[in-house]
């Protein structure tokens, strides 16, 4: 099993904040599986999944510490994103590392040109290969049957789990390695929570997805591996089977048993 | 490339920005400079016929509360009609929008409007109808200010009104409208500085005086008017009194606003 | 006492519907006689004061006659008569039409294109550093310059506007001459003063607009690896669209209302503008300069002025709350 990221001895302390917010965080994400972090509400989960493409940067102070190493596809090898200081070195970094939001985010513009967002920015113009990309991509994500016909329409039109497929077709049409779920069901009604569920499942093929859930049963339909965290630490790391049925730590289970929350 | 442009507009609204603020405070020093330069206590102990401001400050400042008698009470009221009697009908929402649309109504037109229906039916310029002229612009600006504030008000504080057996008069103004306080005050503050520094419809309205007079039935000394006249006159002193005039209207104006945004923040 | 108040406050309510009305209708009494005169003509009559012989054969009195508009005034001009008499009493009529068959006409033209020339030149001037106010507040500077400026460009746009006058009179008038030639009152100054004037307006409105977007769509763009500038034209423009374009058109209207900004700089001279750089006149400016003193006719003709002038802001506000802004409520 090959690692596509690798979190060492990770801290992050936001601007101002006395002390750091998530501290000596270790944790794998391994390639084409989907890995679920979950925990309390403050206790760093969606913190460390916004460090992994850097989106910490647009405000100023925040300090990464450690080493976020993520694998290059073509040489094989870990490079420290947090290295990165050029802006097209971030910018090269989102386009590998996608990330879907809370609240659905379709940009003011219609649902094509949503979709062909990120691939003209790539730099893509070609407008064949564009039709065929933004095709693929809803088809991909389970929304092309929907929307074929008013692909000129407003994005905003959709519903609230259309708008969020969306979102994903946008984020996986530029071909991501790494895609970034914060809490992405959690605006949405039941029915649509299903369908991105198994939207993910069928997408791990195809990308390597870590998720940010508040929701345990969720995290235990879905995903390969979970990060339990508590106040900012890394309590226990394991396959989902073991967190959720053999948990080592009492505080996972006390947390997985609905004690806290 | 994509860098290279992000990085050319970027630095293009910052130059923009520093161009903007360039001119802003160009107008600021001189004003000080030659406002300062210009201040003395003469200007304050006497009125314009002996060059100095007294009367003109004492003037305009009556102009303006006048009007705020005048407009207050009728613009609250129509405020609190939007927001606590209409129930945000067809008619309230039309009121709203044409309030919004006076409130950008040219200046000097007003003051026509009121030449018109005062100062010609009297057959001369009058500090009425520098009051008169001044409510009605800062009518619209009430009403938005009152509408807005109640607004904010949550529904359950007027239930808790109406449910403790309260007439809905009394709920307005003794539970809304107290709650609502800063807010009002505020905006009533913002108004009042936004029209003691008006210029135009005082022109043919109340005019100016050369003396101190507090009698509304005549032409009313007005600063704003005094350095118009002022400033233009070949006289190097009397261009000088109208700088110290302008600085004066400017840092009163700024302190008001100042003040509006300390009230507010103290609130929260 | 409920009942009492309730229908107090109604009627307040409608103050604001019958002030606008009596603004319009009072206007339109006052300015009947020139209406009447001069008709829909007045619009696109350069001639502001300026005798001509009502005379066919002399019709090269006066350099500024044209002989076909002399004939279409001369139709028009009859009837001053009976209806409009006591209005024009009540403006203290003093006979224009003097005995030896000459009369004054008052044309609305120079003020209108004046007003026009000098709004369209400010909005040139004021919109791309207005933006860029914008951008930078609301997307470039760390919140530590930004609030502190924020405030001072909200304080700037409290300054009365005849404090933007008089700079421009003694400052930036020679200023600009200095550097485009002409005189130190011109359109141009007058111009660039209005849209000094509206640029704190219609930046802070357009900052406020441009951060009502989302702060998680902005971070959703640059997710997807875009540029600032990238998120700033295709996520926060589209999105504060209305408000934006909405803010401009307020700005506008200040603009095209505005008297003492402008009074000064412009130069008050009923002349067309050849170059930018020629003073001009613009409706406001005719009203300050010239209402105290004007009886008759030429009061009217005034009136007629403030009407359109009114008539033309009404418009753009109206469009520009009715299109842009209506979603606020």
């Amino acid at each position: 099993m090959n690692k596509v990221m690798d979190i060492k001895n990770f801290y992050f302390t936001y601007a101002k904040a006395p002390k750091p917010s998530l501290k000596n965080i270790n944790l794998p994400i391994y390639e084409n599986k989907v890995t679920a972090l979950i925990g309390p509400s403050g206790c760093g989960k969606s913190t460390l999944l916004r460090s992994l493409n850097r989106i910490h940067d647009l405000y100023p102070g925040n300090k990464y510490e450690g080493e976020v190493l993520l694998k290059d596809l073509k040489t094989e090898e870990m490079e420290n994103i947090l290295e990165y200081k050029k802006e097209n070195e971030l910018i090269n970094l989102r386009q590998r590392v996608g990330m879907i939001f809370q609240k659905p985010t379709p940009f003011p513009m219609s649902i094509y040109d949503n979709i062909s967002y990120g691939l003209k920015l790539m730099g893509k113009k070609n407008k064949s290969e564009l039709e065929d990309k933004v095709e693929e991509a809803l088809k991909d994500a389970a929304l092309w049957e929907e929307v074929k016909d008013r692909l000129k329409d407003d994005a905003r039109g959709l519903s609230g789990g259309q708008q969020q497929r969306l979102c994903i077709a946008r984020a996986i049409a530029v071909e991501p390695e790494v895609l970034l779920m914060d809490e992405p069901t959690s605006a949405l009604d039941p029915i649509s929570t299903i369908a991105i569920e198994e939207l993910v499942a069928k997408l791990k093929d195809r990308v390597t997805i870590a998720i940010v859930t508040h929701n345990m049963q969720q995290a235990s339909r879905i995903s390969d591996y979970t990060a339990f965290m508590y106040l900012g630490e890394l309590i226990e790391y394991g396959s989902t089977e073991q967190i959720f049925l053999n948990p080592k730590e009492k505080r996972t289970a006390d947390y997985i048993a609905g004690k806290f929350g | 490339m994509r860098l290279l442009i992000n990085k050319i507009v970027l630095f293009l609204s910052t130059l923009a920005a520093v161009l903007g603020l360039i001119f802003l405070f160009w107008i600021l020093i001189t004003l000080t400079i030659k406002g300062v330069s210009a201040l003395s206590i003469h200007l304050f102990t006497n009125d314009l016929v002996n060059n100095g401001l007294r009367n003109l400050f004492i003037g305009q400042f009556i102009l303006a509360l006048i009007a705020v008698i005048l407009g207050v009470p009728i613009g609250m009221a129509a405020g609190i009609y939007l927001q606590e009697y209409s129930f945000n009908n067809k008619f309230a929402s039309f009121i709203r929008n044409l309030s919004d649309v006076m409130m950008s109504a040219p200046s000097i037109v007003i003051g026509t409007f009121v030449y018109a229906i005062v100062v010609n039916p009297v057959g001369h310029m009058n500090g009425w109808a520098g009051a008169i002229a001044l409510a009605i612009l800062m009518l619209p600006i009430v009403v938005r200010t009152t509408d807005d504030m109640l607004g904010l008000v949550p529904k359950e504080l007027r239930e808790a009104g109406v449910a403790i057996g309260a007439p809905k008069y009394k709920v307005i103004f003794n539970i809304i409208i107290k709650a609502a306080k800063v807010g009002i005050m505020t905006g009533l503050l913002l108004a009042f500085a936004r029209i003691i520094g008006e210029t135009a419809p005082l022109l043919f309205t109340s005019g100016n005086s050369q003396y101190f007079t507090l009698n509304l039935n005549q032409e009313f000394p007005s600063l704003t008017v005094a350095i118009y006249t002022l400033a233009t006159m070949p006289d190097k002193h009397l261009v000088e009194i109208a700088w110290a005039g302008a600085f004066i209207l400017t840092v009163f104006v700024l302190i008001i606003n100042l003040l509006g945004r300390y009230i507010t923040k103290e609130k929260k | 006492m409920e009942a009492i108040f309730k229908k107090l406050s109604a009627l307040s309510a409608t103050t604001i519907l019958l002030i606008l009305s009596a603004i319009f209708v009072v206007l339109f009494i006052y300015a009947k006689p020139a209406v009447q005169k001069y008709g829909i003509h007045f619009l696109v009559d350069p001639r502001w004061d300026v005798s001509v012989s009502l005379n066919k054969n002399s019709a090269n009195n006066t350099p500024n006659t044209v002989n076909k508009n002399m004939s279409d005034n001369n139709l028009n001009s009859a009837p001053i008569g009976e209806n409009d008499a006591d209005v024009l009493a009540a403006l203290g009529e003093t006979n224009t039409q003097s005995s030896n068959n000459t009369e004054t006409i008052y044309g609305g033209l120079v003020p209108i294109v004046g007003t026009i020339l000098s709004t369209i030149l400010a909005m040139f001037f004021a919109v791309p550093i207005a933006m860029g106010i914008s951008i930078f507040l609301a997307e470039i500077a760390g919140p530590k310059l930004s609030k502190p400026v924020g405030i001072a460009i909200e304080l700037l746009a409290a300054i009365p506007s005849i404090i933007y006058g008089m700079w421009g009179l003694f400052y930036f008038g020679p200023f600009v001459s200095h550097l485009f030639g002409g005189s130190s009152v011109s359109l141009l100054v007058a111009g660039l003063v209005l849209g000094i004037m509206i640029i704190p307006f219609m930046s802070s409105l357009t900052r406020d607009s441009m951060n009502t977007t989302p702060e998680v769509l902005k971070e959703s763009a640059y997710a997807m690896g875009a540029t600032k500038f990238e998120v700033i034209k295709d996520v926060i423009f589209p999105y504060a669209k209305q408000g934006i374009i909405g803010s401009m058109i307020l700005a506008l209207g200040r603009a095209l209302g505005e008297t003492m900004a402008v009074a000064f700089v412009i130069g008050g001279v009923f002349t067309f503008p050849k170059k930018i750089i020629d003073p001009t006149v613009s409706i406001p400016v005719v009203l300050a300069n010239n209402f105290a003193e004007s009886s008759g006719i030429s009061l009217s003709a005034l009136f007629y002025l403030a009407l359109i002038l009114f008539v033309l802001s009404f418009i753009v506000i109206s469009f520009a709350k009715f299109y842009f802004l209506r979603n606020k409520k």
